[in-house]
């Protein structure tokens, strides 16, 4: 299943690092996107893109994951070649990750999670 | 409890004007607010004003004034905006001519300024957080300096009896945060309700994306009536409690799903959310749907303000040249390939002097590069983009001119080139000690 049918997400901008929400429709799949969507696996997907460090942080009382991803967007919003020089539609590409419904074990740890 | 009610009018410089007329007439707003200052804007307006000393405000300022100024002031609804951009005193008596000109006569128009703190920040050449250089590096390519202030001179200025707030660089909540200090008389150091505060400003600063703008995903997450989007209302109570809403019959929604995406918008650590007035901590933060188009926010938290206050920095950094190409039915994608390849020897072999360059296909990689566009099906048409950075603004014309050479001398059958160049105002962060950072307030009086 796509992550996009449990979860919905936001891009915002500052400079050069892009974040990304993600946040779950229904409390109960809270543990789904935290054992699976980790900013390892979020650097990773964005490889091409992200060069920087990814880190995660963890609103459960929202049920959410919010990632920030440095040196994200190209030099920064204001100089980037970019079309999508805010790296708005980034968000559609997160949500585009296959998740395995039955995993919902945390494997995370409990904040500020940071991968290089 | 007594509550105020404060309306969104505007999320960015260019948003609709529509959506503010509706919330003033039918709101039963307290203050109507207008958030209009993106990060690079002011150095936008810093060189408008350059050209004409009595511009450098916001474009649209007189066409929001004329549609709502009347309706704020027969109503008694307040108007705070930081569309003064670079030159709030100029916007303060544009203001007064057209509250004068609606008939709006005592209005009382009050410019906040001293955000502008370029000689300060050349005086101390200052560091740049991103670069790493400083203020001297930039030479004369440095274009504005502007402070993010907080919410006290706003504050100060409703005090004085103002029924318009103009003010150039503050922080988008503090736009908010202030009417309720005014109000409710919050201590300066409540960081509890500053951080609550806060919150309420960052989830209406960006306007119709908290009431269903920016949301719809056909299938997924259904949004009625963008076309007719409704701004979102704060109501805020003396001790915090918040409830967003809209008006009814309005486009869009306020649901939990929609509250919690504005919440994590432009936020990285949720427990340090950096504002002139408190370090506001939204990672306790609850959301509770309680009525149709009817959310609670609450658990807004904080603690103590920093001591130095950010600083954006505008400067003149190069030009980026740009040209695209269109091909279409069998073969596009080979072809618009073939046209990537050709502009590439091109450039390489006139030795256009691109300090960066960057190729791709419209419809195919353009925003999420080849690794995951990689199992798309082929488009049936696609756009080829071209586009580069070059210090001088002839160099980065000859990367759309070489684009539009493909008309004769490329793939078949290339249609639509459209080429630009546009000189890049570019923005860093710095940091000014608070103390050296003056606000101040004066008045202009229509009549």
């Amino acid at each position: 299943m796509k992550l996009r049918e449990i979860a919905h997400s936001r891009t915002g901008d500052k400079g050069d690092t892009s974040n990304i929400s993600l946040i779950a429709f229904e409390a109960k799949n809270y543990p789904l996107i935290v054992a699976q969507v980790s900013a390892a696996r979020v650097r990773e997907h964005f490889s091409e893109l992200v060069h920087g460090e990814v880190a995660r942080y963890e609103l459960p009382a929202i049920g959410a994951l919010n990632f920030v991803l440095r040196n994200a967007l190209g030099g920064g919003v204001t100089r980037s070649l970019a079309l999508d020089a805010h790296g708005k539609s980034l968000s559609s590409a997160l949500l585009d990750l296959d998740i395995d419904p039955d995993v919902a074990e945390s494997n995370e740890s409990k904040e500020g999670e940071k991968t290089l | 409890m007594r509550r105020i009610r404060l309306g969104a009018g505007a999320g960015f410089s260019g948003d609709r004007i529509e959506p503010a007329v509706e919330l003033a007439e039918r709101g039963a707003l307290d203050y109507l607010i207008f958030e209009c200052l993106a990060e690079r804007t002011i150095a936008l307006a810093q060189q408008a004003r350059r050209a004409d000393p009595s511009l450098g405000y916001d474009p649209l300022l007189e066409a929001r004034m004329r549609a709502i100024l009347p309706i704020c002031a027969a109503k008694g609804v307040k108007i705070i905006s930081n569309m003064g951009a670079a030159n709030p005193l100029g916007a303060a008596r544009r203001i007064a001519e057209i509250a004068a000109e609606c008939g709006c006569r005592g209005l009382r128009i009050a410019a906040v300024t001293g955000d502008d703190v370029l000689e300060l920040m050349r005086a101390r050449n200052a560091e740049m957080e991103e670069t790493g250089g400083r203020i001297a590096d930039l030479g004369d390519r440095i274009i504005s300096a502007n402070a993010y202030l907080g919410a006290e001179p706003i504050v100060s200025a409703l005090a004085q009896g103002a029924d318009v707030v103009v003010t150039g660089r503050s922080s988008d909540p503090a736009l908010f945060l202030a009417p309720l200090l005014h109000e409710f008389g919050w201590r300066r150091d409540d960081w509890r309700l500053l951080g609550q505060g806060a919150l309420a400003g960052h989830l209406l600063e960006c306007a119709g994306q908290v009431s269903g703008g920016y949301f719809a995903d056909p299938g997924f997450k259904e949004t009625p009536d963008l076309a007719r989007l409704g701004f979102p209302i704060g109501e805020i109570s003396a001790d915090g409690d918040l409830v967003l809403s809209k008006i009814e019959g309005s486009g869009g929604r306020i649901t939990e799903a929609t509250c919690k995406e504005q919440l994590l918008y432009e936020i990285h650590d949720p427990a340090r959310y950096i504002q002139p007035d408190v370090v506001a901590d939204f990672s306790q933060a609850t959301v509770r749907e309680i009525g149709p188009d009817r959310v609670r926010v609450a658990g807004g938290r904080g603690s103590p303000r920093p001591d130095a206050l950010k600083v954006s920095i505008g400067y003149l950094d190069g030009y980026i040249g740009e040209g695209q190409i269109s091909y279409a039915g069998a073969g596009a994608l080979a072809r618009g390939r073939l046209a990537i390849d050709i502009v590439r020897e091109r450039l390489a072999q006139t030795q256009v002097a691109a300090t960066e360059l960057r190729f791709e296909i419209i419809g195919l990689n353009a925003l999420h590069g080849d690794r995951l566009s990689r199992d798309a099906h082929e488009p049936y048409e696609v756009r080829v983009r071209v586009a580069g950075h070059a210090l001088s603004r002839q160099e980065a014309a000859r990367i759309g001119a070489e684009v539009e050479t493909l008309y004769t001398n490329g793939p078949a059958a290339g249609g639509g080139v459209v080429k630009s160049t546009r000189e890049v105002i570019a923005v860093a962060s710095a940091y000014a000690p608070r103390e050296a950072v003056r606000p101040s307030v004066s008045f202009e009086v229509a009549r």
